[in-house]
Formats: C-alpha cells, sequence, structure tokens
C-alpha cells in the first residue's frame, strides 16, 4: 500500500560536504518500507512541481520514522536541506519494490549517493538471515559518509576515487584487490558503477540485483517517464520498458540494459 | 446544487476528469482517488498496435511546469481492451478513451475495435508534439483536422471529441474545422512544444530534445485559447492547462470550457482531481450557484 502523507522532520544533520541526513517522522510509511523503497517528497516552492524521488536509508519501526541521505545537486535538494526540525513535508511512499533479499551470503556494492540504501538492506539481511555480509563503498575521496552506519552489519571496504582512504579506484578494484565474493550481489550507485557490477556478476556467475534512476513524473507507473530498457516484456505496455518507479527500481541485471 | 453537465448526450456526475497520460488507465492512482468521484476517466492515448515510446530521458522540469516527450508509448488496442476497460467498468464514472495513430486507417482501426466496447465517448488525439508521423501532423492543417475527423466520425458509435493542438497561429480555425468536420466536442489545450536545455552538460534536457509543455506555466494560454475556440464554435469545450484547484477549473469554465480536465497536477499532488471536485463545490457554495453549467462562458 502506498500512502500520500505530510511527514515531519525530527532531525537533520550534515554528514560531509552537501550530504545530508534526515530522521522523518510518519504515520504509515516507516510501518511498511522495504529496504531499497524509495519516497516521493513534494517541494514547497510551488515552481518546483515534480516530486523528488529519495531512497529510503534506514527505518525505525517502534518509532515511526524513517531516514534519508542525500545530496545537494540542485534546488530541490537544496530547499531539503534547509529544513529543520518540526519541518512538515507531503510525501508520497513507500514507492517502488525493494531488493529481494536471499537468505544467502550477501556481496552490498554501492557508490556515492548510492549508499544510503544499503544501510537499511544491510539491517535487514543481518537480522532475518544473519548471513555473511561483506560491503563495498565507493566515494569520491574522503568526504565519506555512512561508513558506521554499515560497518555495524558487516565487513566493510572502502574505494576512494583520489585515493585518500582505501583502496585507490573504484568499487570493483576493491572487489578485485580483497578477491571479495558472495552467492547474491546487491548494488546501488551511477550507471557506469552498475555497468561493471553487472558485468563482474555475469563474469563470476553471481546473481546480481541493481538499483535503477530515472527522470520521474508520476512515481506509481502511471505517466511511463521512468521507463528502462528490459530484456521481458513489460507488464503495462507489453513492449520492452519496465518502469524504474513501478517494476523496479531494483532489477536482476540480466533484466535489463544500462 | 447541480454539478452535472451533459456534453453531447452524455451525463457527467461532475465536470472534472483528468487528463489523457497523466493517469494511465487510473489503476495506479485508484490507491489515492475514489475513480467513483471523477466524472470521467480519460486514459492515455491507445493506437491499434502497440507502441515503443521515445528514449529517455522523456520529461524534464521547467519553472511552473515540465516538458514531456513519452512518445505515446501504450500497449496497444488488444490489451487496452482486454484488461483496462474491464477496470474501468468497475468505477461508476464515464469512460473518454483517448485515440493515438499515425495514420487516418490507424484511427479509425482504433475507433472500430471500440464500437461494441462500453466506452462513453471517443478523444482523437490529434495534437500530440512528440511523434513525428501522425498526431500533430493532423492536428496543424485545418484541411487535415476536418478530414480526420469526418473519417472518424463516420466509424465511431461514440461521441468523438477532438484534442486540439496549441501548436497554431489561430486555435479558432481549427476549432471551426474541426466542427465543420463533425466533432461533437473539442478538448484543449495539448501541450506546448518547448526546449529545455541542461546548461552544466551542454545538452537537450529529453532525449527527443524537444517535449511538450505542461502545468501551472501553460495556464494563461490555454485559458486565453479556450475562451477563443468557445466565442468560435457551437459545440461544447473541454478545458485543460495546468488546472490544480477548484479556482483553476471555474476560471476555465468562466472562459467557455464545459468541462475540464486536470493532467499535470496529478503530479504535484495524487489527490489533485477529487480536490478540484471539491473546489469547484466550495466555490459554488462561497458564490451561491445553483447550476455549475449558469458559470460557463459568462465572462465575454
Ligand atoms: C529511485 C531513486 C532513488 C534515489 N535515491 C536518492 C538518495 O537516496 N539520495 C540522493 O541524494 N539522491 C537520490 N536520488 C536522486 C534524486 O532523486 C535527485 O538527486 C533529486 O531529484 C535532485 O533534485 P534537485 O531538485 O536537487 O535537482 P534538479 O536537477 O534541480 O532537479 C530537476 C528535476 O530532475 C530530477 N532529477 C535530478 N536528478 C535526478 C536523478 N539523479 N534521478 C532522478 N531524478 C532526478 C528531479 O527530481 C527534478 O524533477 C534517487 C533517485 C531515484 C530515481
Ligand atoms: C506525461 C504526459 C503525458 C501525456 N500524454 C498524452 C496522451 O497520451 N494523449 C493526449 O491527448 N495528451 C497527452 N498529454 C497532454 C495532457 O492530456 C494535457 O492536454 C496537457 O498536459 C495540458 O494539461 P495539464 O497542464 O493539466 O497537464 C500528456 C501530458 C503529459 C504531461
Ligand atoms: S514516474 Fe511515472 S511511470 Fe515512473
Amino acid at each position: 500500500m502506498k500512502y500520500k502523507e505530510t511527514v515531519k522532520v525530527v532531525s537533520q544533520t550534515c554528514l560531509a560536504d552537501g550530504v545530508y541526513s534526515m530522521w522523518l517522522s510518519t504515520e504509515n510509511i516507516a510501518g511498511e518500507a522495504a529496504a531499497g523503497q524509495f519516497i516521493s517528497l513534494y517541494c514547497q516552492d510551488g515552481s518546483r512541481i515534480l516530486p523528488r524521488p529519495i531512497s529510503i536509508c534506514e527505518t525505525d519501526r517502534e518509532k515511526k520514522a524513517i531516514r534519508i541521505v542525500y545530496r545537494v545537486v540542485g534546488k530541490g535538494t537544496e530547499e531539503f536541506s534547509k529544513y529543520t526540525e518540526g519541518q512538515e513535508i507531503p510525501v508520497m511512499g513507500p514507492l517502488g519494490n525493494g531488493f529481494f533479499k536471499k537468505n544467502k551470503s550477501a556481496l552490498l556494492v554501492a557508490g556515492g549517493i548510492g549508499i544510503p540504501p544499503m544501510v537499511q538492506l544491510a539491517k535487514e539481511l543481518k537480522q532475518e538471515y544473519g548471513c555473511k555480509i561483506t560491503i563495498v563503498a565507493g566515494y569520491r575521496d574522503c568526504k565519506m559518509f555512512l561508513k558506521d552506519d554499515l560497518s555495524k552489519y558487516g565487513d566493510l571496504y572502502v574505494a576512494t576515487e583520489d585515493g585518500s582512504f582505501g583502496t585507490k579506484g573504484n568499487v570493483i578494484d576493491v572487489i578485485e584487490e580483497n578477491r571479495l565474493s558472495a552467492d547474491v550481489i546487491y548494488s546501488c550507485g551511477p550507471t557506469p558503477m552498475l555497468r561493471a557490477v553487472k558485468a563482474f556478476g555475469e563474469k563470476h556467475n553471481i546473481e546480481t540485483q541493481i538499483s535503477l534512476e530515472e527522470k520521474m513524473a508520476c512515481g506509481i507507473g502511471a505517466c511511463l517517464a521512468c521507463v528502462c530498457k528490459s530484456r521481458e516484456t513489460d507488464d503495462h505496455s507489453h513492449v520492452h520498458n519496465k518502469r524504474i518507479c513501478a517494476d523496479g527500481p531494483v532489477f536482476y541485471a540480466g533484466e535489463v540494459e544500462i | 446544487m447541480n454539478t452535472k453537465v451533459n456534453l453531447a448526450g452524455v451525463e457527467f456526475k461532475n465536470p472534472v476528469m483528468e487528463a489523457s497520460g497523466t493517469f494511465g488507465s487510473g489503476m495506479e492512482y485508484s490507491e489515492f482517488v475514489d475513480l467513483n468521484k471523477l466524472g470521467a476517466v480519460v486514459t492515455k492515448g491507445v493506437a491499434n498496435v502497440p507502441w515503443q515510446g521515445n528514449p529517455t530521458p522523456r520529461i524534464a522540469e521547467v519553472y511552473g511546469g515540465m516538458l514531456n516527450a513519452i512518445g505515446l508509448q501504450n500497449p496497444g488496442i488488444d490489451v487496452f481492451v482486454d484488461r483496462d476497460i474491464p477496470f474501468l467498468k468497475q468505477f461508476d464514472t464515464k469512460i473518454i478513451v483517448n485515440v493515438c495513430g499515425k495514420t487516418t486507417e490507424d484511427y479509425v482501426e482504433v475507433v472500430e475495435r471500440l464500437s461494441n466496447e462500453p466506452v462513453d465517448m471517443l478523444e482523437i488525439n490529434i495534437s500530440c508534439p512528440n511523434v513525428k508521423e501522425g498526431g500533430i501532423a493532423f492536428g496543424q492543417d485545418p484541411k487535415a483536422v476536418e478530414a480526420i475527423t469526418r473519417e472518424v466520425k463516420r466509424y465511431a458509435k461514440q461521441p468523438v471529441i477532438m484534442k486540439l493542438s496549441p501548436n497554431v497561429t489561430d486555435i479558432t480555425v481549427m476549432a471551426k474545422a474541426a466542427e465543420a468536420g463533425g466533432a461533437d466536442v473539442l478538448s484543449l489545450i495539448n501541450t506546448i512544444t518547448g526546449m529545455k536545455i541542461d546548461v552544466e552538460r551542454q545538452t537537450f534536457a529529453i532525449a527527443n530534445k524537444t517535449g511538450g509543455l505542461s502545468g501551472p506555466v501553460v495556464k494563461p494560454i490555454a485559458v486565453r485559447m479556450v475562451y477563443q475556440a468557445a466565442n468560435a464554435v457551437n459545440i461544447p469545450i473541454i478545458g485543460m492547462g495546468g488546472i490544480c484547484n477548484g479556482e483553476d477549473a471555474i476560471e476555465f469554465i468562466l472562459a467557455g470550457a464545459s468541462a475540464v480536465s486536470v493532467g499535470t497536477a496529478n503530479f504535484m499532488n495524487p489527490r489533485a482531481t477529487e480536490e478540484v471536485v471539491k473546489g469547484i463545490e466550495d466555490y459554488m457554495i462561497r458564490h451561491n450557484i445553483d447550476d455549475i453549467n449558469s458559470l460557463v462562458g459568462i465572462v465575454k
């Protein structure tokens, strides 16, 4: 079930240059959210008419709260970064499908602002299955975020593009350097990274799930803005255009062309 | 208080519908909106065969509006008839099917396929700016508008709404052409062709380069065109373009629209359609209006 509700900012902190973390108290969303799902946040400024899709980073069912972690990249996220405790935000969620959690050893591979959904995923995998969890996080530089949140749930390996921390290079470099492997790969991040992760999974014959991004309008599968090329025909139009907001954002890597 | 309106013999419980392409066939939005509360559901454009649509990115936000070039992706009439019509029949609302095509034969094929279906009206989209053939190719030439209207009317069992393009010099010429071809109702406006360039990446914001502008930013243009069209023809008009609330809807009605459609506003608020219905009722109470029809076109 999806909800349109007004959530309230519980707290907002800056995690690193331009990256913010916000806990939001919700009525219904926290109770139903699954790892890998997202919410759409509506801006207060009427000139920005489309809601912004942001992944759910963490869920606290007891406090009925969800956490989002986002990077300021434009006017909408800049507006969010100014919100303080008590600010009300109209949102819709939880949206999308979420990761397909398996009781198997897991390799979580995330880059940049694709890292946030991995926190809840690692938490759920650990709590629900207690399976072996290895996490690879790629950052641009030493301005890292969510490192401690992730290392609570698994063995964390870090790559930085400039080599200022961990392995110099990208997530695949860390994986190869440390000969990391698992039964299932869960991944979220920029498209070039997802392409490399997909190729890695194919090469080593590992089930790989990737979370995709596209510009969205409705966020619920009605407008057909956010499609990606899929191997199988899609449920909506019976062509090969799966809707990232409704059929995704998580897909088996072999299912989509990226 | 009467909110019922009658368009070409079809009675709607209120003048509010949603605009084609922004609401699918209502399935997704039915989680947020009680479809029974709407005058009608207008479906996404449907063609004789499935269409892939355009490459992504298909949309871009602009100040107070958006550009889209979805490219009329749709499952084709067979899936539509089997899946979407039975879904919509569960609700106490009218069904308007929006029809698109690349050739006159395509349109006629869909219209004929729908002739025995429980559909209340057909809306013929001759104004989509985002596909090369068909769509707008028909909508910018008055002779073509009249000809395709006449062809469609020849095969249609339901009343026909011709959906006009705002991408013309004189909307009254197109409105009169559709009326001459036998249109029962007109709807306008479709989106206005626009462009956005991402200055940081130095590329077009949407893959199709151009896209259709919609949302609050287009409302003054839409109101002007509805006003002009309403004063040029004697058939009813469904007005749309940027409607977000009851007052916006009333503005179109005062300009001459007998009914209204809510499009982009659904993206701004999934309950927008229901709120427009409520907003119109509130306005009528506030202004002591007994019958919504008494407001149509009274601002001259
Ligand atoms: C499923 C999903 C999950 C996401 N999760 C996160 C997250 O957890 N943290 C985070 O920082 N970002 C996330 N993003 C990206 C986030 O949606 C954009 O950064 C944000 O919309 C930018 O808004 P803006 O107004 O600041 O930027 P602008 O560039 O001013 O936005 C203009 C328009 O483009 C859209 N847009 C811009 N960039 C993107 C993008 N990358 N993806 C989709 N739409 C975009 C905006 O929504 C808006 O409609 C996610 C995107 C998707 C699709
Ligand atoms: C994403 C999107 C898809 C659309 N698809 C269609 C369509 O399939 N057929 C059609 O006749 N109009 C289509 N339109 C145009 C709308 O029905 C409407 O005429 C236009 O957007 C103006 O109204 P608005 O400002 O309220 O959105 C589409 C508009 C949008 C934004
Ligand atoms: S955003 Fe409308 S279908 Fe995905």
